[in-house]
């Protein structure tokens, strides 16, 4: 069991959020909004050229987010 | 000047429907890339009405539709949001229409929402917030061809019985399901509208948690999830053949725009010379006959010659935003766009601005953030619009010889290239500048939703491109004919004495006004006769060309410019050539772009500053440009 942050996740692999990093509350609404709560499984899926932004499949969507706000995101693991 | 007409500016008592017979107000609401507009063009077609929220730039889409019981109701898009926890303007609206707090605007009825079938969870989260305000609700499960042919099987009569509302699948692109929509919602507006709950923000959490379980209930088969967008993006999204394949995009939009339209701007300019022509042969010489020709059929020549470019633009930009495109060339843009402290979503609007910087700082309305949709629509009119290229034509033609540099490649081609990209890059250092100062403020982010990929609808392409068109002929055109007219008055009163030894614009108020302001631009270069022509050229910069062809009293109305071409190559030095070439980069030569830029940031400030900070630009670069060129050449 690892943990780390979303912006680190390397394209084709799956964790599952565990959580957000202290921050602005906005920031961890607008996340929640688009799916990223605790418990829902990622998948990172690319990176744009020069490595940011980044997409990733939450559930069923593929969201685009940039590195920096992705690294609120914490992962655990999956399974 | 006020041009605009918001359809929804009378102030209405909200809410009230005791006593005035209004037809019952429906909202159609959904996260940004549920199909809603594409449901909303299905259930209206050309029938829309766009108007303005009053007090902000968000465009109000309605219209009257038919119910099968025979009734008749008021449909209004809402914005997109993925939540009612406001993030822009545009979110702003759809929260308080829905709290029955938008002024000027009733409480809807019925809402209308929209949830993608492919995407349930996350649709789902949004929908179940709005159910919370207790407004009457149906919801269309839309895009139920694309589930089915991913293997994905949904059971919407349980989601139905979950939700307690109305579930219908549609395919809003192949208008499958829109009777079964209209039969749905036409029941809940014979109820009474329920005294609005009172709000609060939602438990997000709870919702998400909500939402999954909910999702997970009524899904039968899971199928492969959106496998053909997955393998598509591997491709587009590719960090090596991404960019190029964007690039390649752009270059065929770009080819479309300068090449297709080349044809029907031939035709509408032989339209206004003939017009003109008709005018010549009906009324004697004289004032009526001047202000016919020169004010009113150039002004409209000048609005109309554009349409060709902006429809083909727009019909591009429509079609790859409806394919689900545009949001994977804002992610690959994003990185470039961040480096000067932009969002990737201000690239489109950048983009439109090489056609026109109108339609560009009208598309600033898609940018979540206040800063950076201002930052955006500052230096928009620093992309090399159309209207430059025939100023830059005439004096590449004039000054620059005809000679290959490298390969295929001329110098004039070089030349030309060189002055498009001068504009990007000043605009990028100015948004760079204008972050750090003006427009400070949190550092942008980007996050969006990407859809699943899905052939564009021919009608939602025609339908954008017939309300953008419209849109930018009402605004666009009564700002240009109007600026038209009052420099026409400028450049012909008071007449010429009959004594006259110089061209007969030299008498009138806007060559007294060049000569007043000749002293301020010597020290860059510029002579005479460009400084009487640098007013004229507010109304569009091409007017430049016209403007000395007069001011060197040639035939203004001649399609050849060889003549022009000539008397420049005599009368101006190399580096005075190349200072107007600067100038023209940068210098916010166009009124019409000014206006649009006090409508869109609602005052006087912005379009100040925007013509303060270009016209400084401009008379340093074209002062460098005159100076380092005097010293090397």
């Amino acid at each position: 069991m690892t943990a780390s942050t979303l912006d680190t996740l390397a394209p084709g692999a799956c964790a599952r959020v565990t959580g957000f990093a202290a921050g602005d509350s906005r920031l961890t609404d607008r996340l929640l909004e688009l799916g990223f709560d605790e418990g829902a499984e990622v998948e990172a899926l690319h990176r744009a050229p020069l490595g940011d932004p980044i997409a990733v499949r939450v559930d069923g969507s593929v969201v685009a987010l940039r590195r920096a706000l992705a690294r609120i995101v914490l992962l655990a693991d999956a399974r | 000047m006020n041009v605009e007409t918001p359809v929804a500016d009378q102030p209405q008592a909200r809410a009230s429907s005791v006593g005035e017979p209004r037809l019952p107000f429906i909202a159609v609401v959904g996260h940004p890339n549920a199909g809603k507009t594409s449901l909303f063009n299905a259930l209206s077609g050309a029938r829309q009405k766009v108007g303005n929220y009053p007090g902000v730039t968000v465009e109000r889409k309605s219209a009257e539709i038919g119910l099968p019981g025979g009734g008749r109701a008021e449909l209004v898009d809402l914005p997109g949001c993925y939540g009612l926890e406001p993030r822009s303007p545009d979110e702003a609206v759809t929260r308080d229409t829905l709290l029955g707090l938008m002024p000027g605007e009733r409480r809807p009825d019925a809402v209308l929402i929209v949830a993608d079938a492919t995407n349930l969870a996350a649709h789902l989260r949004f929908a179940l917030d709005v159910l919370r305000l207790g407004i009457p609700a149906v919801m269309a499960l839309n895009r139920m061809d694309m589930a089915a042919r991913d293997g994905l099987r949904l059971d919407s009569m349980a989601l139905a019985q979950r939700l307690g509302i109305p579930v219908v699948e549609t395919v809003a692109v192949r208008r499958r399901g829109l009777a079964e929509l209209l039969q749905a919602l036409e029941p809940l507006l014979a109820l009474p509208t329920p005294a609005p709950l009172p709000f609060a923000p939602a438990d997000t959490r709870a919702i998400g948690r909500e939402a999954r379980n909910v999702a997970k209930a009524v899904t039968l088969a899971e199928g492969q999830g959106r496998r053909s967008s997955r393998r598509l993006d591997s491709l587009l999204l590719h960090p090596l053949a991404g960019p190029l394949i964007l690039a390649a995009i752009l270059f065929l939009m770009f080819q479309a725009v300068f090449s297709w339209a080349e044809a029907p701007m031939g035709w509408i300019e032989a339209a206004i010379g003939w017009a003109q022509l008709q005018v010549m042969a009906v009324l004697p010489e004289g004032v009526l006959r001047s202000f016919l020709n020169d004010g009113i059929l150039a002004g409209v020549g000048a609005v109309v010659v554009f349409l060709p470019q902006i429809l083909i633009l727009f019909a591009f930009i429509l079609a790859l935003e409806g394919s689900g495109y545009m949001v994977r060339a804002a992610f690959l843009m994003d990185r470039l766009m961040a480096s000067v402290g932009l969002n990737g979503a201000a690239f489109i609007p950048l983009l439109s601005s090489f056609a026109c910087a109108i339609p560009g700082i009208m598309a600033t309305r898609s940018i979540a953030e206040e800063r950076d949709r201002l930052t955006t629509i500052l230096i928009a009119p620093l992309m090399t619009c159309s209207a430059r290229l025939p100023v830059y034509a005439v004096i590449i033609a004039a000054f620059i010889p005809n000679r290959a540099v490298w390969g295929p490649v001329g110098l004039q081609g070089l030349v030309l290239f060189l002055l498009y990209i001068a504009g990007i890059v000043g605009a990028m250092l100015a948004a760079l500048v204008l972050r750090r100062t003006v427009t400070r403020g949190p550092a942008p982010t980007f996050l969006m939703e990407m859809p699943a990929y899905q052939l564009p609808s021919l009608r939602d392409v025609a339908v954008g491109l017939w309300l953008r068109a419209t849109a930018f002929l009402k605004r666009a055109g009564t700002i240009i004919m109007g600026v038209t007219i009052v420099l026409w008055a400028l450049a012909s009163f008071p007449a010429a004495p009959a004594d006259a030894d110089r061209p007969a614009i030299e008498y009138s108020i806007a060559g007294r006004i060049g000569s007043a302001i000749e002293p301020i631009f010597r020290p860059i270069g510029f002579n005479h006769e460009i400084a009487m022509s640098l007013l004229p050229a507010m109304a569009a910069r091409e007017v430049a060309v016209a403007a000395l062809a007069t001011i060197y009293a040639l035939d203004a109305d001649d399609e050849n410019t060889d003549g022009l071409v000539e008397r420049l190559q005599g009368s101006w030095p190399l580096p005075t050539a190349l200072a107007f070439l600067a100038w023209f980069v940068f210098a916010p030569q166009c009124l019409s772009t000014l206006a649009v830029v006090r409508r869109e940031t609602g005052g006087w400030k912005w379009p100040a500053f925007l013509f303060g900070y270009l016209t400084a630009l401009a008379y340093v670069a074209a002062g460098l440009t005159f100076h380092i060129a005097t010293a090397l050449l």
